[in-house]
């Protein structure tokens, strides 16, 4: 928040720190100075730490839970199973499959089996050692092929299969001159956010509850807490704690309801907060893949057909697999023109840990088989990566695999014209720096079997939700005159997990309402729901109901102005602390107009509608809005050692409109670093249902000595069906930037590499 | 649990022996995390950080008596030139944080198959010093190691310094991990030429139970390096060096890498430190020490 208010008589357009400017958060300085509290800060005095006991086995009947013992613990005030959940005992976001606490069975290893709520939380975790559970340990079903076939264990009553997308067009037998095909896998990436699940649940007194919690949409939290207490909404009130990252993980419920059911069964407020190793245990991961791929072309490198078979591992509950298996079904071929079209996209239970949204949602895992094929067409048809993607990118007025035209900008051949236009980083003679080579400082490399390799990937997500789900945001705003100058209040309910949410609230309503000093709302379900802070919406769907809002009371404040003045409506414009003429003349002001009253109101703001796709044939215009990133990437491998260093990762996006142009490159920067990181190192490692590297030691995200340089473009291409034109631009670097490091070492090895995150042992031969 | 803090060293030894329950904990950067983790529940620690005759380092004679307290950031910043094979080993351990924090002493006490001095330390013919109430003795770092996470240490000793050669020649270390920074070894490898014995020192992590010495491949080299002529090695002879380190791990598949990849990445660490080392044996190359 830069400049002062200007005051009467001026012509500025919108206040400072608005739409398309880069003001402070307002969360900045707390976060970076260490004292913004976070959920795992909540405290209150006379609180009671809660503890969950979960499974060690991927797969068991529980024939006994004795929780004599750990209730006698002094202490103690509850020990809780399933035969406490009053209401519903399985939640869930699409389908409720997912016990609240265990019944009979388990599905995955660490799935929640019973609570402790203690006066401390050592004491909590000792209880819950003393609950003795016998299991029936089963076998588990481990391979999401396997899990389809009809002779597998069926984990759910309605079987194996959580959802089959089938996309159809053209000629059901096509053929072309030239035909690649490929297997390729990804394995299972964690979200990694650095604040484990957290929360605190404070009872009123009245049977009622007060939940305090890192999440990411507070209303479908709410929805599903109240079905398991059996309470209304009006007596189970969300507000949102401190989040420190989310990336999809925090979709599902945590300690939501357990934390609730400990503070009205004891009468007092329950804390939860997971540690680093149960963080792991605690959420939905980014579902591992397995993927078939056949494309055929002209020789000229024109894309024929398309043939994709794809198996998601859901993992032991359906969290949101059916969308992620909608996204990877319906955007599974990349953003390219194919005219006919064979894909199949399945969804399976196992007794994995349960996956559901992470950060580029089902696009991320289609996108390294998809550029890796385009990479071999290339090379087959002789030409460039560049070259074939100019070829066959999708453009304005293109024709989706679903049937759906774009119907705005969509300039793949643009972003990766203009990747290869920018200089390429020089190869490092000169003085040796261990810094810049595969290895770092761990002193592998002087130079030694290090060879280049450059790589490209382009990307395309949906944004906001798809299929004809209704997606809306809510947005309240306030104006008032305090202390003669003018404040707006916005109040949503949009989670604020880092993004900058919060200051693109501020800026919209600077913009809109000409007003500099914007108060953010705690956020909580004392407004109607934002949606979720996922699918990159909330810019688009919560700024766009922030702007409605706006624009309403603007309307009502004009209107009230031209009523007093005598003067038409049409002739008169927020300025600052005043209403101007327009000749941008004081007409009167905001303190004159208003005195102690104020002007609010609430909006509800849809986009347009998106409808289901076909279950036999996919087609349908299932998304509103598509994002489109493209990276480059430059890589030094060690191919003596498998060891990487990627020397720079380049990227351009098309976001429409920057709004908030530092947090765009912001966003651009985290989510290239993330899925660099899938290509590399992230993955939790399974064996036999069981995860062995539950922790920041052995689960690898990248460190800034391992995160390149990022030349960014950002273009805006305004489309004309977004408030200002903007596109929502977390997710799609995410998607494009593993791929083209992929690429890179493809390259730069000489390899066909079909699994990320590609591990030295691929590189060496000695997996 | 009991917090014990003696400010000498005789009330430290005095302490170890009153309660040989306690874990000693020097930059507590092994020791919180067990306990993080719940995966230790000692009856008391006991703190050495104000016990400040560790927390030095001397030159006596042709050694230096390294302090179990001297941390990893002090071993990069003050013996780069004694110690060249345990700075290099010092500035490829965790963070700027925990080199801050964390010693080598604290890492001698958790005898980690992965710990990053250790091959630093075997390469260099290093030996352990340990004090009880009865009294001091030195262990040759290649006898130190018994187990994983064990060592020859009784409990009523601590460990109160090592004492490495001072460096008459090149040393290196490398060390594998599956990214740039922050990261435990996969394999790691430690390098030392001692041009006066004619002897060359060899260190192995993370590729066995415990830190390991590659005894034939030091023999090898022992033998056919041109000491007097400085002559380049037959690339036949670093090939069969390389071929030795392997041969003396004992690796596993885990979490952090492949058995085979272990043995692969240790021929070639082998093989390269060895160039190096040589280079700087010949004078035509310094050692690289990293930046910053
Ligand atoms: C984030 C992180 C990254 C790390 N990265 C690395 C790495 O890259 N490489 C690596 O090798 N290690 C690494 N470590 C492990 C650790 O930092 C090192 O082992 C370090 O040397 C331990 O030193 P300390 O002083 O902190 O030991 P402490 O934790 O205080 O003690 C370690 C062990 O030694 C015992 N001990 C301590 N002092 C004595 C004594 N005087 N006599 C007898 N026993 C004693 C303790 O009881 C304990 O068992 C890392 C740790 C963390 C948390």
């Amino acid at each position: 928040m830069t400049g002062t208010t200007e005051t009467t008589g001026t012509t500025r357009v919108g206040a400072p720190g608005g739409v398309g400017e880069s003001p402070l958060r307002p969360d900045g300085i707390l976060k970076v100075t260490g004292e913004f509290a976070y959920g795992s800060d909540l405290w209150m005095d006379d609180m009671l730490w809660g503890v969950t006991l979960r499974s060690p086995h991927p797969s068991a009947r529980i024939l006994k839970v004795d929780i004599t013992e750990a209730l006698r613990t002094a202490g103690v005030f509850a020990v809780l199973t399933h035969d406490d959940v009053p209401g519903q005992k399985h939640f869930g976001l699409e389908h409720q499959d997912q016990p609240v606490l265990a019944v009979d069975v388990v599905r995955y290893q660490g799935e929640p089996v019973a609570l402790v709520a203690a006066d401390h939380p050592e004491t909590a975790r000792q209880a819950a050692k003393k609950i003795v559970v016998d299991y029936e340990v089963l076998e588990p079903v481990v391979d999401a092929r396997k899990a389809l076939l009809p002779d597998a264990p069926q984990l759910h009553p309605h079987g194996n299969l959580v959802r089959h997308v089938r996309i159809r067009t053209g000629d059901p037998h096509p053929s072309a001159e030239v035909v690649v095909s490929g297997d390729y896998e990804v394995g299972m990436q964690d979200q990694a956010f650095l604040g484990p699940e957290s929360g605190l649940a404070v009872p009123d007194g009245t049977g009622g509850v007060d939940l305090y919690v890192a999440t990411q949409w507070l209303h479908v939290d709410q929805r599903q807490v109240c079905a398991a207490l059996g309470l209304g909404p009006d007596r189970v009130r969300l507000r949102l704690a401190g989040v420190g990252g989310a990336f999809g993980g925090r979709e599902d419920l945590s300690m939501h309801v357990h934390g609730c059911l400990l503070a009205l069964h004891t009468g007092k407020p329950v804390k939860m907060v997971y540690n680093r190793e149960e963080s792991f245990f605690g959420h939905v991961h980014r579902h591992p893949a397995s993927m078939h791929y056949e494309y055929g072309a002209d020789r000229d490198g024109r894309l024929v057909y398309a043939r994709a078979t794809i198996h998601l591992d859901g993992g032991a509950y359906a969290s949101s697999t059916p969308a992620v298996v909608g996204n990877a079904g319906t955007m599974g071929l990349g953003p390219y023109e194919i005219p006919n079209i064979h894909v199949d996209c399945y969804g399976a239970y196992t007794n994995n840990p349960p996956c559901g949204a992470m950060r580029g949602f089902g696009s991320v895992q289609t996108a390294f088989a998809v550029e890796a094929i385009m990479d071999k067409l290339a090379e087959a048809v002789g030409l460039d990566p560049v070259e074939i993607r100019v070829r066959n990118g999708f453009h304005e007025g293109s024709t989706a695999p679903t049937g759906q035209v774009i119907d705005s900008a969509a300039p793949v051949a643009e972003l990766v014209q203009r990747l290869r236009a920018m200089p390429l980083p020089p190869d490092d003679g000169g003085e040796l720096d261990l810094r810049r080579l595969p290895g770092g400082v761990a002193n592998t490399t002087h130079g030694e079997g290090v060879r280049r390799g450059v790589g490209y990937a382009v990307a395309y997500k949906n944004v906001a939700f798809s299929e004809g789900f209704d997606d809306y945001s809510t947005a309240r705003v306030r104006l008032a005159v305090v202390g003669h100058e003018p404040v707006v209040t916005v109040h949503t309910a949009a989670a604020e997990v880092g993004q900058g949410l919060v200051t693109v609230e501020q800026q919209i309503c600077r913009t809109e309402l000409e007003v500099e000093r914007v108060v953010v709302a705690p956020k909580d379900t004392q407004v109607g729901s934002a949606g979720s802070s996922s699918a990159s919406r909330q810019t688009y769907v919560t700024g766009g109901a922030v702007r409605a809002a706006c624009q309403s009371v603007r309307r009502t404040v004009l209107a009230r102005a031209a009523q007093r003045l005598g003067v038409d409506a049409a002739t008169l414009r927020l300025a600052g602390d005043a209403v101007v003429d327009d000749l941008g003349a004081v007409a009167v002001t905001l303190a004159d107009l208003l005195g102690t009253d104020e002007v609010e109101d609430t909006v509800e703001w849809r986009h347009r509608p998106t409808y289901p796709i076909d279950p036999e044939t996919g087609q349908g215009n299932a998304h509103v809005q598509y994002a489109f990133a493209a990276h480059r990437a430059v890589v030094d491998v060690d191919v003596e050692l498998g060891l990487v260093k990627v020397v720079e990762l380049a990227c351009t996006q098309d976001v429409g409109k920057a709004v908030n142009p530092s947090a765009v490159v912001g966003q651009i920067q985290g989510g290239s670093t993330q899925g660099m990181g899938l290509a590399l190192m992230e993955e939790i490692q399974i064996v036999a249902g069981r995860i062995t590297n539950p922790s920041f030691t052995d689960y690898l995200i990248p460190t800034i000595l391992d995160t390149p340089p990022m030349p960014i473009e950002v273009l805006e291409y305004a489309d004309p069906h977004a408030p200002y034109g903007l596109r929502g631009v977390g997710e799609a670097p995410t998607i494009s930037s593993g791929p083209a490091v992929a690429a890179a070492i493809r390259a730069a090895t000489g390899l066909d590499l079909r699994r990320v995150p590609i591990r030295p042992e691929d590189v060496t031969g000695t997996r | 649990m009991d917090f014990l803090s003696p400010t000498s060293l005789p009330d430290a030894l005095a302490a170890r022996a009153e309660h040989p329950g306690a874990v000693p904990i020097m930059g507590g950067t092994d020791v919180m995390v067990e306990l993080n983790f719940d995966r230790h529940r000692p009856p008391a620690l006991l703190d050495l950080t104000r016990v400040s005759e560790l927390a030095t380092w001397d030159r006596v004679g042709d050694e230096i008596r390294l302090g179990a307290g001297v941390t990893y950031s002090r071993v990069i910043a003050e013996l780069a030139a004694e110690l060249p094979g345990l700075a290099l080993a010092a500035r490829t351990v965790g963070s700027p944080q925990i080199r801050n924090r964390g010693t080598v002493g604290g890492n001698v006490g958790a005898a980690s198959p992965a710990g990053d001095s250790h091959p630093a330390l075997l390469a260099a013919h290093a030996e352990v010093e340990l004090s009880s109430l009865t009294g001091v003795r030195r262990v040759p770092a290649a006898e130190f190691y018994t187990g994983p996470k064990r060592h020859a240490g009784r409990p009523d000793e601590l460990v109160t310094a090592v004492w490495v050669p001072a460096a008459t020649g090149p040393q290196q270390f490398s060390k594998i991990g599956t990214r740039n920074a922050m990261v435990i070894a996969v394999a790691a490898l430690g390098l030392a030429l001692h041009p006066e014995q004619r002897s060359v020192g060899t260190g192995i992590g993370s590729a066995g139970p415990t830190p390991l010495r590659a005894r034939d491949a030091e023999e090898l080299l022992a033998a056919e390096l041109d000491w007097e002529g400085r002559a380049d090695v037959p690339d036949p002879v670093a090939e069969e060096f390389g071929r030795l380190v392997a041969a003396a791990a004992s690796p596993i598949d885990d979490v952090r890498g492949t058995a085979a990849y272990r043995r692969h990445a240790l021929a070639v660490m082998a093989r390269r430190c060895l160039a190096w080392a040589w280079a700087e044996a010949q004078g035509r190359e310094g050692p690289r020490r990293g930046e910053g």
